[in-house]
């Protein structure tokens, strides 16, 4: 019996999520062993051709991880939907645009402006802007076209399942390989379609380990602000911690660090927009009933809309600053 | 504990050994004076004028004092032979050469038809009884008063007649002393009948007031002897019933109860912050309360209205809506201050010759039979004006005569700036929400409102129930009003109360909110933004739950929720969306 | 013709949405641009509600609750209170004037005052235009175009 086929690819990403596949350290051995990898640009050496030439739904299992930015991007997702049976947006960005979905709090050309105009690294009197078509002496050369907003991987195209994290956990990626093999290898139905795979349904609170108590805000920090007592929430010490509005699977690794939780792992379940829901929570919980003292307390808040939205900008009910 | 057999005056009785011949006659109801006894301390036998003759029987006999001398078998006690009652002459007559203007001596005097004292009379007033030495010593345990000197030079003194440190002010002494050689004065010369005008009683022991539930005493261990000095304890010892005991603690008792009826009342409003009235500056200048109280038989005053000087007042002005209606204080009206004024007014005609004035910004007689006193109130011929009182100033040297106090008003009838001297000042002071109803609201779930009183489920429709079910309300602790009003509140509440207890189950509103375990990762965000305390952390499970009898559905923490573990049943997150969607597609 | 802004209503069921009742029996009249969602308190208002009205196409969001003080589940719209400041300074950064979203207390007796109310907040988002946001649904088309 031929091999189940695995394809792995990054779109608009860092390149953390294909690490953070290969720190699972031996089991990788296993997915090799089990599977025939045919596509990981990261890793090996295939061409986009190769997948054109395969029959649909010829890939068993496809990890896509990094956001939609360019028409590359979006191509390769179109290409590798059709190609795969199962397709899951691994990390965040896939899942819900990451952090390159923070660019959607500005125009594409004022980055552009920004990156090839402004920056001071550049070389003096450079002003080139890249082109989506340039006509060189061999011909015409065709770069893809950077788009005007960061999509998350389900805004383009169907999406089976979600790993969320940035990166996901090794431990979560191992368990779901390990998951994947069994289902394979034994025949069980598959998981419906939609869920959320290497996390659980609470949220990061769930697995941290520092003690919780009624929570009243007077005002926030940022965490070298203060010396923040290792074994108490962090919120209850002023620092904005994602943690209750974000799904566990991490492990709470972050705020076991005496770093507050980012938000890296997405909405929880019953959650449409996380940023949202975190202001409301934590709204609730300033403790003043002064509409000017709240403004205060509130503009006490370190870039709240960067902290909110942090990985879920892109998949939030707005999605992008209207420009 | 031995007995033995007595006689006194020939009535046989059964007494126990060692005890006093006087305990024994006053068992039998027989009556011996005293002056230096006292039935909590040891006796002393300083005034002998309980002198009695004792018989054995067979021939022998004595004069012993009564009050000091121990039964014994067989013992024939004579309280009348004319031996006896010379002998208390005599000692009477040498009392009486020490102090005979003390009252108690004169009396005795007259029974025992002493015109002249054979060794003169002296002019002192202490016949030297000890009673308030031996209280202080043995009862009150202050030790702050002992004998100095000797011989005719023997006094009672505090050590080395300075103000004693160790007098604790009980007043024992001064309350034993039977002469009134001892007096308590107040060092600060301050007269005290106004002072005086708070409710209830200051005795360390006492009921609160009169009609006071339940009706039993209670302890002020502020004022309290025992508590101050591990002394006294007489009030355990008058006990028949040995209801005392000294080392009673609060409890707290738990009442598994129905229903509540919530009926915590008001508070008057203190008048001091409206300086223009010299409340706490003016003696005579005293609010509606303080006036109820003078007007109490029962209270400091007897029931007269007098000044603080004691004397009938000439004239009185009655201020109405002081702190109500007024923006600075309180909006509303208190309701109930027009009508009990001009009951002030009318017990003042009836009691007194003074000139009543009544300062009113509307009168409001609105009640069943209100608006006819009102107009029998007028033929009384109270001065009734329409203006609210400006300011109360001292008169100074223009019209001292016609009264101390000028009162100030715009009498808008006339239209006219009117200063009226008056001899006193009556404040009707708003009614308030007591201090401690934000408190006792939370506790039982009652909403306050922005004006402190507690918030009904409905105004016209549900008046004595509550947001919590089960809670119901009765009286002024949901707004100003008379006691008619309050008494068909109460029996309202009472109605409500038993329609629930008869039912003997509660119908919970459908809508309420729930925590799915399955989400809930026990942030406790949630934890304290429930009003009703439906929110409780199971420290165990580590998830928060919501106790749906308590829940009343308001939705906040289902918002707050950020892990979407909360849903308001019939107000889902769902069904909003949904709603949204719906109006905007 | 002349812009008519859609405007969501979040109403406290206490006091707001029976003061609207009493707008309504009284027979006072207030623009139609407004669709009320009845909730039981201002203290349900969560701002994603708020957020999504604005995706969906409203052009003003009003959410009303009992005067402070008032709230019959006694400090429900405090909480209110506290989001809405967040919810604007949200709604700022994604590029919606804040005055899109009004935050008022109203009681069950001021039927008048949630009329002009209604009526002044329509009349300002008539003045404001159309709220319209674009970029939010994918149409491949359009992403590679320039903004203007
Ligand atoms: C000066 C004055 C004169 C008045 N004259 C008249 C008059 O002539 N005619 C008339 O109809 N009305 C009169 N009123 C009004 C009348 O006093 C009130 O209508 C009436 O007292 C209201 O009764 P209530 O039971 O609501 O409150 P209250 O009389 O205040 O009783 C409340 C009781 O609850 C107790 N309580 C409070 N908190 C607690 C707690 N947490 N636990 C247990 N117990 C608690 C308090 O100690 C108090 O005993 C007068 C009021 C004033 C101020
Ligand atoms: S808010 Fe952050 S620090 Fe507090 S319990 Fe949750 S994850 Fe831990
Ligand atoms: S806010 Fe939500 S997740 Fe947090 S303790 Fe309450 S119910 Fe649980
Ligand atoms: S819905 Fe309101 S009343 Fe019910 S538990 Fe939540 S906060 Fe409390
Ligand atoms: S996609 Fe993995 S780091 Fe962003
Ligand atoms: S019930 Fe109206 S704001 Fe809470």
């Amino acid at each position: 019996m031929p091999k189940p086929k695995l394809a792995i690819y990054w779109a608009a990403s860092c390149g953390g999520c294909d690490i953070a596949i290969l720190d699972i350290e031996t089991k990788i051995l296993d997915v090799a062993a089990f599977f025939d990898v045919i596509f990981w640009p990261c890793a090996m050496d295939f061409k986009y051709d190769d997948v054109r030439a395969m029959p649909d739904k010829s890939i068993t299992l496809t990890l896509f991880n990094g956001s939609i930015r360019s028409s590359e991007n979006y191509e390769i997702a179109q290409l590798l939907r059709a190609k795969s049976v199962v397709l899951c947006a691994f990390g965040s960005c896939a899942a819900e645009g990451g952090i390159p979905g923070l660019a959607n709090f500005h125009s594409k050309e004022a980055i552009c402006e920004y990156v090839y105009k402004q920056s001071p690294s550049l070389e003096p009197g450079n002003g080139t802007m890249p082109q989506p078509e340039v006509r060189a002496p061999e011909g015409l050369v065709r770069i893809p076209v950077l788009w005007n907003t960061v999509r998350s991987l389900d805004q383009v195209v169907d999406v089976d399942y979600v790993i969320p994290g940035c990166p996901p956990q090794s431990d979560q990626i191992a368990a779901v390989v390990a998951a994947v093999i069994d289902i394979l290898s034994n025949g069980k139905p598959l998981p419906p379609k939609g869920t959320v795979l290497g996390a659980t349904e609470k949220t990061c609170c769930d697995e941290c380990k520092r003690t919780r108590n009624v929570k009243k805000i007077k005002g926030f920090i940022r965490p070298f602000e203060h010396l923040t007592d290792p074994n108490v929430c962090l919120l209850e010490q002023g620092i904005v911690c994602m943690g209750p509005a974000t799904r566990a699977g991490c492990g709470a690794k972050c705020v076991s660090a005496g770093v507050p939780c980012r938000g890296c792992y997405g909405a929880p379940t019953n959650v449409r927009d996380q940023g949202a829901k975190m202001a409301s929570a934590l709204a609730s919980v300033i403790d003043s009933t002064d509409p000017e003292e709240i403004e205060r307390i509130l503009d006490s808040i370190p870039d709240p809309l960067g902290t909110f939205y942090r990985f879920s900008l892109a998949e939030s009910t707005l999605r992008r600053t209207q420009v | 504990m031995a007995k033995v057999n007595i006689k006194i005056d020939g009535h046989p009785i059964e007494v126990e050994k060692g005890s006093f011949i006087l305990e024994a006659a006053k068992a039998l109801g027989i009556s011996i004076p005293t002056l230096c006894y006292y039935p909590h301390m040891t006796p002393y036998a300083a005034c002998r004028i309980c002198a009695v003759e004792i018989r054995d029987g067979k021939g022998w006999s004595k004069i012993v004092t009564a009050c000091n001398y121990p039964v014994w078998d067989g013992m024939e006690v004579l309280t009348t032979t004319p031996r006896v009652l010379n002998a208390r002459r005599v000692n009477l007559e040498m009392l009486m050469s020490q102090c005979a203007p003390v009252p108690v001596l004169q009396e005795l005097a007259r029974e025992f038809g002493i015109d002249k004292p054979r060794w003169g009379t002296g002019e002192d007033t202490c016949i030297l009884c000890g009673l308030c030495v031996r209280i202080c010593d043995e009862v009150v345990g202050a030790h702050a008063l002992a004998f100095s000197d000797r011989g005719i030079h023997r006094r009672v003194a505090t050590p080395f007649d300075d103000t004693s440190s160790d007098c604790i002010l009980c007043g024992a002494c001064a309350s034993v002393c039977p002469t009134g050689h001892i007096t308590m004065e107040d060092i600060d010369q301050r007269t005290v009948i106004h002072r005086d005008l708070t409710l209830g009683p200051n005795a360390a022991i006492s009921l609160p007031f009169r009609q006071a539930v339940p009706n039993v005493p209670r302890i002020d261990p502020q004022r309290c002897i025992h508590f101050t000095t591990g002394g006294c304890g007489i009030c355990s010892q008058v006990c028949p019933k040995e209801c005392i005991h000294y080392d009673d603690v609060d409890t707290f008792e738990e009442i598994e109860a129905g229903a509540v009826i919530v009926a915590t009342g008001f508070d008057n409003f203190d008048p001091t912050p409206l300086k223009q009235y010299g409340y706490g500056r003016y003696a005579n200048v005293i609010t509606a309360e303080e006036f109820e109280r003078m007007n109490n038989a029962a209270g400091p005053t007897g029931g007269h209205v007098v000044l603080e000087n004691g004397q009938e007042p000439r004239s009185i002005a009655i201020i109405h809506c002081v702190g109500s209606r007024d923006e600075n204080h309180h909006s509303y009206c208190s309701r109930v201050c027009c009508m009990y004024a001009l009951k002030f007014a009318h017990l003042v005609k009836e009691k007194t010759n003074a000139e009543v004035y009544q300062l009113y910004i509307d009168l409001r007689s609105f009640g069943k039979g209100y608006e006819e006193f009102y107009q029998r109130i007028l033929d009384e011929g109270v001065n009734v004006i329409r203006g609210r009182g400006a300011e109360v100033i001292p008169s100074g040297n223009r019209r001292k005569d016609e009264g101390p106090l000028l009162v100030q008003c715009e009498d808008t009838l006339i239209g006219r700036f009117r200063e009226i001297p008056v001899d006193m000042v009556i404040l009707c002071t708003a009614l308030e929400a007591r201090r401690d109803a934000k408190e006792t609201g939370r506790k039982f779930n009652i909403s306050v409102g922005a004006d402190g009183w507690f918030i009904e489920a409905h105004p016209k429709l549900a008046p004595v129930s509550t947001s919590t079910d089960g809670i119901f309300l009765a009286g002024t602790c949901q707004g100003a009003k008379d006691i008619p009003d309050t008494v068909a509140q109460g029996g309202a509440a009472a109605a409500q109360a038993m329609k629930l207890l008869c039912l003997g189950e509660v119908l919970l509103d459908a809508a309420y909110a729930e925590i799915d375990e399955t989400y809930c990762s026990g942030c406790r965000l949630c934890n304290d933004l429930c009003a009703y305390s439906a929110l409780e952390f199971d420290e165990a499970k580590k998830v928060s739950r919501i106790n749906p009898a308590l829940c009343k559905a308001c939705g906040t923490c289902v918002a707050a929720c950020p892990a979407g573990a909360i849903t308001g049943r019939h107000f889902t997150d769902d069904q909003i969306y949904a709603q949204i969607e719906g109006m905007l597609t | 013709m002349s812009f008519e802004p859609k405007i969501i209503g979040f109403l406290c069921n206490w006091c707001s949405y029976t003061g609207a009742d009493l707008a309504g029996t009284a027979r006072m009249k207030y623009p139609a641009n407004l669709m009320s969602i009845r909730v039981m308190c201002s203290g349900r208002v969560d701002p994603g509600f708020v957020l999504d009205a604005f995706r969906r196409g409203a052009d003003g969001v009003l959410v009303c609750g009992c005067h402070p003080g008032d709230c019959h589940y006694v400090d429900g719209n405090h909480k209110c209170m506290r989001r809405m400041p967040l919810t604007r300074r949200i709604m700022k950064g994604m590029g919606i004037d804040p005055a899109r979203l009004r935050l008022e207390w109203v009681s069950a007796s001021e039927g008048a005052r949630f009329r002009e109310i209604v009526s002044e907040f329509t009349e300002q988002l008539r003045r404001m235009g159309p709220l319209e946001l674009k970029e939010i649904e994918f149409d491949p088309a359009l992403e590679g175009a320039h903004h203007a």
